[in-house]
């Protein structure tokens, strides 16, 4: 232990230098050098510091038109074949383009790498005329052919894609995906020439071109991944940045794990004059905390999300960071209705109708939220439930009385379970009052670690049990179809015939009148029945610098970068150097 | 002295095929999976992934496999990021957090020692008191309200560091003096209390009696024996310090080791799990054999045995 065997020596000055010495040459050479130079810049920040503040990096970014964007986690991966997630879909969008892509300001489908495209009469098959300068950042152009294969890979059941479920509208998709089908050519993808590419789909898709505009639709260079290792293994590297070729308007330029992830401009895109910006950074931050006083220092254009905690003060003081989007998703109560007393449906209903979720949407969540009286969000693609489950006390103690639990009296006790999350407490604790207060039952909470509520709401070990869905795609199917007899995230063991019928047949109808005259019908079935109780529509609360333009809100949070750009003002640069935010 | 560390290592083999262990079948039996989303894909597809996986087989079997990998030096692939291996991300990450170990250490040293030995000679001084009030505050003070103070601070008010990131030399001040100052609490106080007991025997005031200068009898002849216990707290200490930053690396959005090891287990990412965790317990062991082999050298008294 050398640092120690200098004790030895006598006299203070002598022991002071062996020590660091010592430890000096323990430690790798960059490190005492990044030691010095540390402290070097620490003392010059320190003396500079009283003059004038130095540029953050967001304003650099203005200048540069490079974009800092906060992302949440670390990607898993950008092969959209391979991914699920939110965080990477805000880098594929960049990285690569569909046959069509979406409008940045009502995310109506807007042509992408087909320039136009026909519907059959029947409206079940489509067929998309590719531009002939869509190019691969490689240089080679982008063909029907490349399309086909990346849908065979993406189905292929060895490959296990966990979105391959997005394709089975196609005609015998869902039969190749799980082997039923060996040849490829059975499913319905044809290329009529090397630009045309045809699509046969099981029934009328109304949606179909919004589904489109998913990441699990993008083509894949098979090529370069063949180049990289087996095209249907995992674990290929043809998504690290030195293999990497995509067709987006940008390419793949570093990539850190839990540090950064940048793309920078493509020159081969085919509307590659029309993207302002140079480069785009994505930070894995994944604590909300973290990421706001990241974009307080000024290292950030744009946030994943705002704290709750933080976003009454931004109303307060700085209403012009904070952005509150509407978000295409609903936070809800399962209810499992295999167990007593939740499988009868009176039960169900009573304790939806006694539930204030107006109280809950302004008094906890406080982010703008809509309370939730049916389970598709309102004005979802022009739909909206005409069936409520309106708050309604009287109501919902006669429905309990009729159960045989007269002001609650010999009702069992229930058990609300929710993830480990102080929002979820919140709302669960104030659920549990409301409860007591207006149907006289006893509740208790429940919270577990992430996991193991999963599994519990997958294997039904639950009486209450919160989650939040998301819309896939804007357009009511997205959300009623969750609660098919058996779907995979029905998960309240809730089963209805009616009710699969009349999605059945939206399914197979082009009409959209009629169609949405079904799901009118099916929403009145499911409140009715009340599998769940829907609390709020969600929003999206983040925070975004005034020089961001072209960033608007959309209700799947899908910000095209192709119409993003940045613009200094000199307002938006005094105030990100002079943060006027009090300490939390 | 070969003999003893031969023997040490010798002893560490049932120590990690016993952690190894305990570590698979404790993953396995925790509810959920890697492949377990809040958004359920279809069955079969679910069955599919964890079949490319060998998830599908008898634990006892996919056991046995996992530790004919690591003999042959492959902790295999990562279920959470499919494009890299295990080995892969200890090795881009744990550099990151030795890094940020050994800035924290220093300090924790530096400052540590340095007021421990100040307040252990001028005891019930003013500095004395004040320090080891300090040092106190220090050891209450946890890293999750420094950090944030600190970047509140330093990169918020007034614009010397950034709030975020590890791009830059300026980078590591931060989340090294909050990792480092908590330690610094306690090395000071083991300092002083070490130095205490040592000036209050008798071959000090022998030495003081023999002429020899104050600076001769701290040094040469107290101090080897006071900083005892701080050497013993070390292992530990820099085994913790080394990879116990998860809350500094989430703090301050550093992409270290100690990241992957608290959310591999929330993620059910079974071979990143049982890939740190072993990394960890080798690096405890390693540290712990270092500060016993210290403590020989410092402590005549004590020898390999």
């Amino acid at each position: 232990m050398p640092g120690i065997r200098a004790t030895r020596n006598s006299g203070i000055t002598v022991w002071t230098i062996r020590w660091h010495s010592t430890w000096g040459n323990q430690l790798p050479l960059p490190l005492v050098r990044n030691s010095i130079l540390a402290v070097i810049t620490a003392l010059i920040a320190v003396f500079f510091s009283g003059c004038t503040p130095p540029p953050t990096r967001t304003s650099y970014g203005d200048r540069e038109q490079i974009l800092f964007r906060g992302n949440g986690a670390e990607p898993q991966d950008v092969d959209p074949q391979i991914v699920t997630g939110v965080p990477e879909d805000h880098i594929i969008v960049a990285l690569f383009e569909g046959l069509v892509s979406e409008d940045p300001r009502d995310l109506h489908p807007v042509p992408g790498v087909a320039e136009s495209w026909e519907v059959s009469g029947d409206a079940k098959t489509y067929t998309f005329h590719l531009r002939k300068n869509a190019k691969w950042s490689d240089g080679d152009p982008i063909t029907a052919a490349d399309f086909i294969r990346s849908y065979q890979r993406m189905l292929m059941p060895t490959l296990a894609a966990e979105y391959a479920y997005m394709l089975y509208v196609v005609i015998n998709a869902e039969g190749f995906n799980k082997g039923q089908i060996k040849d490829f050519s059975r499913v319905g993808f044809k290329a009529l020439d090397d630009f045309t590419l045809e699509v046969r789909l099981n029934g009328p898709t109304p949606y179909f071109l919004s589904l489109l505009t998913h990441y699990s639709w993008y083509p894949v260079p098979i090529s370069v991944i063949e180049r990289c290792g087996p095209v249907d293994q995992r674990g290929n590297r043809w998504t690290r940045p030195e293999n990497f070729v995509g067709n987006g308007p940008f390419v793949l330029a570093k990539w850190r794990v839990n540090d950064l992830l940048s793309v920078r401009k493509s020159p081969t895109y085919w509307d590659a004059a029309r993207v302002k910006l140079q480069e785009i950074r994505f930070y894995p931050i994944e604590s909300l905390d973290t990421e706001e006083r990241t974009f307080r220092a000024g290292q950030l254009h744009v946030t994943y999300e705002a704290p709750l905690a933080r976003v009454d003060s931004y109303k307060r003081n700085q209403p012009d960071l904070l952005r509150v989007d509407p978000y295409l998703g609903t936070y809800i109560y399962r209810l499992n209705v295999t167990k007593p007393p939740l499988n009868d449906r009176r039960v169900r209903r009573a304790l939806a109708l006694a539930m204030d979720r107006a109280a809950i949407a302004t008094r906890i969540r406080r982010a703008g939220e809509a309370p939730a009286y049916c389970f598709t969000p309102p004005n979802c693609a022009a739909y909206t439930s005409r069936a409520k489950l309106p708050y309604d006390v009287e109501q919902a103690r006669r429905l309990l009385a009729e159960a045989g639990y007269p002001d609650g009296r010999g009702f069992p006790r229930l058990t609300i379970m929710f993830n480990t999350l102080e929002s979820h407490r919140a709302i669960a604790e104030a659920v549990q009052q409301m409860w007591k207060r207006d149907l006289n039952i006893d509740v208790e909470l429940e919270n577990h670690e992430w996991m193991v509520y999963i599994d519990n709401q997958r294997t039904l070990n639950y009486q209450v049990g919160r989650y939040g869905w998301i819309g896939d795609y804007v357009d009511p199917n997205s959300f009623l179809n969750m609660f098919l007899s058996g779907g995979g995230n029905n998960q309240t063991g809730w089963t209805n015939k009616e009710y699969d019928r009349l999605l059945a047949e939206a399914g197979q109808t082009g009409d959209q009148e009629k169609r949405y005259e079904l799901f009118q019908e099916a929403e009145a079935i499911l409140l009715e029945e009340a599998p769940l109780i829907p609390i709020y529509h969600y929003t999206h609360p983040y925070l975004l610098r005034p020089s961001v333009q072209g960033w608007y809100p959309t209700l799947l949070d899908h910000h095209p970068y192709k119409y993003v750009y940045l613009q200094p003002t000199k307002e938006n640069l005094t105030r990100s150097q002079t943060p006027t935010l009090a300490m939390p | 002295m070969l003999r003893f560390i031969a023997r040490r290592v010798l002893e560490t083999i049932p120590v990690l095929l016993t952690i190894a262990t305990v570590t698979f079948f404790m993953m396995r039996l925790a509810p959920g999976g890697p492949f377990d989303k809040e958004k359920a894909t279809t069955p079969e597809i679910k069955a599919a992934v964890e079949s490319y996986y060998g998830l599908n087989k008898p634990l006892l079997e996919q056991y046995l496999k996992v530790l004919g990998g690591y003999l042959k030096g492959d902790l295999g692939p990562d279920y959470k990021y499919p494009n890299r291996t295990v080995a892969e991300l200890i090795a881009g990450s744990f550099p990151v957090s030795l890094e940020l170990g050994c800035w924290s250490l220093a300090i924790a040293l530096v400052l540590g020692v340095t007021a421990g030995l100040i307040a252990a000679i001028r005891k019930n001084s003013l500095f004395d008191y004040s320090a080891m009030s300090l040092a106190m505050a220090g050891i209450c003070l946890p890293t999750f309200v420094l950090g944030p103070l600190l970047a509140l601070g330093f990169a918020i008010h007034v614009h010397w560091f950034n709030a975020s990131g590890w791009d830059f030399a300026r980078d590591r001040v931060l989340p090294a003096l909050t990792l480092g100052l908590f330690y610094s609490a306690y090395i000071a106080r083991l300092t002083r209390g070490g130095m205490l007991e040592i000036l209050n025997q008798d071959f000090i005031r022998t030495a003081s009696a023999k002429g020899a200068s104050t600076a001769r009898v701290l040094f040469k002849h107290a101090l080897r024996g006071g900083i005892a216990p701080v050497v013993s707290f070390l292992g530990p200490a820099a085994a913790g310090i080394i990879t116990g930053s998860f809350v500094v690396e989430t703090i301050f959005n550093i992409p270290g080791l100690g990241r992957f090891f608290i959310t591999s287990a929330f993620n059910r990412d079974y071979t990143l799990v049982l890939g740190t965790v072993l990394f960890y317990a080798v690096l405890i062991v390693a540290f712990n054999l270092l500060v016993d082999i210290a403590q020989v050298c410092l402590n005549p008294k004590l020898k390999f045995e």
